[in-house]
This record gives structure tokens, sequence and C-alpha cells, in this order.
């Protein structure tokens, strides 16, 4: 079974976002870049999955669209222990044009599982999983939290709106992961940030497409009202704003 | 020309979301001079379907058939797909909650129709069509333009109100055509959560975090969740702590909120937390450090020891509530 795990490059999970060029571009300086917090759980899984033998994964590969400066990040993601990775040379415009490059090169190399974050922390767009399966005309599972290999069939758990459900759906397909697919991110070795250096990288052109959608302009949130603060030794005072001032209760 | 909305059931039955993803619906199809469609799939009763018409809906299509009693991501795209070109929809509006995001996407390239996820106001413009949509985790907005002619948009949980437009809607059983070998989900087994109230849906939130203490300290905050009708939440290392269940962690890796009213008791604000509630209406802040970043985006803050003012708070709610 060859495993996919598609990773996005994104900001560290602290960063205070500011914006240049009129608000139209994220200002990258000083920016620490890392693996999308999901994407690095699924990354953990996936090679989980590959450490037990009886799961019978042979390779764990890691895909990515984005221009030479993500490099950094996908040889992080080789260093905690994937097996190779491809990156497709192009800045990733939107979640459409992102998902069709990396179909495409899927349905060349054929993967078996295809992991993809339920988000990215960056543009929050939930959409690249369920857009690589359409693509390919393969199934789809999403919101999943937990995946095994039984008797070499993968059996995924997936949250529902008030729930959860014991899935199993033919391979290939698309696994869009989310919290609790694995415990903490796995982190590189020593050894493992060594190899990585020597693993290979396969870089491809993209192929025509166009994205659907484009940024305009970024606002930052309005801010909100200062604090009031209560006296904590009559805090019933709390009640009454929340019941007179802000009628939400 | 019209906007269709998908309305997603509960075992046959609507929430509040769905009537304010109608009614969003609604006003967008103002906006378009059009008419709204709602599509329902699934077992649902025609006195359950005409609610939607009191949010606007013009017409009530029910997809009902032995393919959709499952969510097949598949099976719902090509129904949805289907309706949509049938009705000649240049707007689809679907809920960005689990369903929804496991669903647009593929309806996204099956109608090559541009996406937008976790909108949160009405269009800003028509043309060009731009909406306003959630990134960076709640630390901006962008103004995002659709360039083709079928637009999906999925809509934030909680963040538009239910608007009453009485509409004596019609329902129209209509059959679509599935190929059977789409279907390809198995479930091997179901766990319902029964009888809670989920938080997503929650209008009213008391989370705790690690200012907690112990997970024995949990009595007076689920008090206060139960006299308030709130749905309790937690930090992320209260629940890799195992001091409440995952399903109320919220944050960057957990759960995304809206409520009206959120109330962080013991909670210090990391930013990676602010990224699941900072779309909250108001912000309670319970914390005895007054230089916690929680207080910079609360409304209401009370320093002092969550301990202490926890029974105080359900005391004063009681008393309220007599
Ligand atoms: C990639 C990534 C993703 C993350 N995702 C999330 C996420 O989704 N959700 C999340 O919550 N965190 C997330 N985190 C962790 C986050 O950075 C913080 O560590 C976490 O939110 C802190 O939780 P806390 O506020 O409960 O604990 P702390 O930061 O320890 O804060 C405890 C607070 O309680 C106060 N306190 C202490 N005693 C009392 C008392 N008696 N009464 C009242 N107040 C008291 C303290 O003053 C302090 O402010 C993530 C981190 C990373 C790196």
């Amino acid at each position: 079974m060859k495993i996919l795990v598609c990773i996005s490059n994104v900001p560290d999970t602290t960063t205070k976002v500011k914006f240049v060029e009129s608000d139209t571009k994220l200002d990258t300086a000083g920016i620490q870049w890392v693996i999308n917090p999901w994407d690095e759980l699924s990354l953990t899984r996936a090679l989980e999955l590959k450490d037990d033998a009886s799961a019978g994964v042979k390779s764990v590969t890691v895909a990515h669209v984005g221009p030479a400066t993500a490099e950094p990040t996908i040889r992080k993601a080789l260093a905690i222990g994937a097996d190779d990775a491809f990156r497709v040379n192009a800045e990733p415009a939107d979640s459409y044009y992102v998902a069709a490059q990396l179909a495409e090169v899927i349905g060349r190399e054929q993967y078996d599982l295809i992991l993809c974050g339920i988000e990215s922390s960056d543009y929050n767009g939930s959409m690249t999983g369920g857009m690589i399966a359409e693509f390919l005309g393969i199934p789809s599972v999403s919101a999943v939290s937990d995946i095994k290999i039984e008797n070499g069939a993968p059996i995924v758990i997936r949250e529902t709106d008030g729930g959860r459900e014991v899935v199993s759906v033919p391979m290939p397909f698309v696994v869009i992961v989310q919290k609790g697919i694995a415990k903490e991110p796995r982190i590189a070795s020593m050894r493992g940030i060594m190899t990585a250096r020597t693993k290979p990288v396969r870089i491809y052109e993209p192929s025509a497409k166009e994205p659907l959608t484009r940024i305009t302009v970024f606002e930052k949130p309005s801010p909100r009202a200062a604090c009031k603060f209560i006296d904590p030794e009559n805090p019933g005072q709390l009640i009454a704003l929340l019941q007179n001032e802000a009628k939400v209760i | 020309m019209s906007v269709l909305v998908y309305a997603q059931n509960w075992d046959g039955k609507f929430k509040k979301s769905s009537f304010e993803l109608v009614s969003y619906g609604s006003k967008v199809a103002e906006m378009l001079n059009t008419s709204l469609i709602c599509l329902s799939i699934g077992t649902v009763s025609d006195e359950e379907l005409k609610k939607l018409g009191n949010y606007g809906a013009g017409k009530i299509i029910r997809v009902n058939n032995e393919f959709c009693k499952i969510l097949d991501n598949q099976v719902y795209t090509d129904i949805i797909a289907q309706v949509a070109l049938k009705e000649e929809a240049s707007v689809i509006i679907i809920s960005n909650n689990t369903e929804g995001k496991a669903v647009a996407p593929r309806l996204s390239v099956r109608l090559k129709a541009g996406m937008a996820s976790g909108v949160s106001k009405l269009p800003l413009s028509i043309a060009p069509f731009t909406v306003y949509k959630r990134t960076y985790s709640g630390n901006a907005f962008a103004h995002l333009v659709i360039n083709t002619d079928i637009k999906i948009i999925t809509l934030a949980q909680n963040s538009f109100s239910l608007i009453e437009t009485p509409n004596n809607a019609g329902i129209e059983d209509m059959s679509v055509s599935i190929d059977s070998s789409l279907l390809k989900t198995v479930i091997k087994d179901t766990q319902k959560q029964t009888g809670r109230l989920l938080l997503t849906d929650a209008e009213i939130v008391v989370s705790g975090g690690r200012g907690m203490k112990s997970p024995d300290n949990w009595g007076p905050l689920v008090e206060l969740a139960s006299v308030l009708g709130a749905a309790t939440a937690c930090s992320r290392p209260v629940s890799d702590e195992g001091w409440r269940s995952h399903e109320e962690h919220t944050g960057q890796t957990g759960k995304v909120i809206a409520p009206n009213l959120y109330i962080a008791v013991g909670i210090s604000g990391a930013t990676q937390h602010l990224a699941g509630v900072s779309s909250s209406k108001y912000i309670v802040a319970i914390n005895t450090d007054k230089d916690a970043p929680i207080f910079e985006v609360a409304q209401y803050g009370i320093v002092g020891d969550a301990l202490r003012v926890l029974p105080k708070l359900v005391e004063a709610v009681k008393e309220l509530k007599k």
C-alpha cells in the first residue's frame, strides 16, 4: 500500500499576521513556516501505520504545491520520516488549483490512500481533500479521527455532527483527517534530519489549470471593546450585565 | 436562475442552523433578484419541510431514495449537482459544518464552480461576486471574488440571524437517477450522542482551561452551564490530559465555534485557543492573572479564582431565573 500525505506550508500558529501592498499580500517578514498542524498529525499517523508491519504500508510520500521557498517544510516532513516527496512548482493560487495539480500527479503515480488535513490554518479552506477526490473520481471520507488497517483494508472513524461512525470504503480513497488522528506530532530525530537531505524530492512543473477564485484584500477583525472588569466579590454584577447590557442570557 | 440552499436534516429534523442558512439564502436571492429553492435529502416529513418556507424558501425539493440513507460524499454530491443544474442555480449555499465540508468541495469540482468556505456575511458585491471569509484561523478575513457562473458558499455557523419571511412554499418530490456504483461508503457501526446540546449548536458555552487545576473541580462549571442552558467546552491541554472529553476541545486543532456568549474560565487565551472562539459575540474571562491575553479579547472580565467565583455565578443565575 502506498500512502500520500498532502502538506500545506503555513505561518507558525502563533504568528500575528500582517498584510502589505494595500492589504493584498501577507507580510512574510519574520514568519516562521511550519507544516500545517493537521498535516503534521496525518503524517504522524501514516508513519505509525508504516511502522506496524502487519498494515502492509510500503511507502509514505509527501506532496506539496508551492514555490521552492517551501523546500524546508518538505525536508522537515522527510526528516520526520516520510520516504520521499514531490512538489508541484507553482504558487498555490486557490484550493481548486492546488487540488487540480495534486490530482494530476496522483493520477500518474497511483496512491492507495491520500491523506489531507481538514483545513489549512492559512486560508481555512477545508476544500483540497474533497476536491482531489472529485477530480480523481474516487471516494472521500471527511472528518476522520482514526484510521486502522485490518486485513489489508482501511477502516476509518468519521466524526459526524453529534456522533461518530465506523466506515469502510474501497481503496483508493481520500481521507480528510481531523483531531484524534494522532496524539502528538512526531518530531524529527537527529538521524532523520541527516537522512532527509538525501531523500528524493521530485519537482514537477504545473499543468495548465486556472484558479476559480481570487482574494482581493485582507481585513483584520474589528477590534473588540475594552474589557469591563467586575469585582470578584460580587460576580452577580456580571450576570446583570450579561442580561441587561449584552442581552445574551 | 435561482439560489439553491442545501438544508441538511438530522434524523428528519431541521435545526436552528438550517433556518439561518435558509434566511441567508433568501437574502442572497433578493440581492440577485431571483427565487430561493431549498433542497432536502432523505426522509423528512412535509410538515418539517414546510418550516423552511417560513424563512423565505420559494420552493422545496425533496430527494429521497435508497442511496441517500447514509452520507456517501459522492452520492450526495451527485444529487446536489443534478438538482442545481436542473434548477439552473447560480449560487449554491451549504452549511460549513461537517457534512457541508464533506460535500461542497466535491460539488465545486463537479460543477466547476468556484467555492468560498466559512463565509460570515452577505456577499459584499454581486458583480464581481465577492464574499467575506475567515482566513488565518480568525486572525484575518478576506474579500474573495468567485469568477465562475455557478458559485458555492459554505456559511459559518451562527453567523447570520434568522429572518422570518413566510412563504407558502410548495414541496416537490424530485427523482434523480443515481449510478449505484457510486455508493461505496459502508457504515459498520454508529455511535450517537443523544440528549446533549452540541457544542457547535450552542448559543452559550462555558469553557474550562488548565486554571481549573484538576478534573475534580469541574462540578460548578458544569452547573453554571446547566443553569445557563449552555454547552461545556475546554482548552486543548485539558482534553489532552483526559480531564474532559475530546469533543469539548475548542481551538485551532479542535472545534471552531461562534456562540453568542463564551465564558472562558482559567484559560490563558493562547492564539491557538482564540482561533476557535474569536468569532464569539461576547467573551467573558475569569482568570487569576490580570495580564492573561484572554482579557484582551474579552468584553467582561473577573480577575479572581475560578473555584471561588463559579459557585457565586451559579447562585446569581439561579436567582435571576427564579
Ligand atoms: C499547533 C498547535 C495547535 C494548538 N491548538 C490548540 C487548540 O486547538 N486549542 C487550545 O486550547 N490550545 C491549542 N494549543 C495550545 C495553546 O498554545 C495553549 O497551550 C493552550 O491553549 C493553553 O491552555 P490553557 O489556557 O487551558 O492553559 P494555560 O495556558 O496554562 O492557562 C491557564 C490559565 O489559568 C489561569 N489560572 C490558574 N489558576 C487559576 C484559578 N484558580 N482561577 C482562574 N484562573 C486560573 C492562569 O492564569 C492561566 O492564564 C495549540 C498549540 C499548538 C502548538
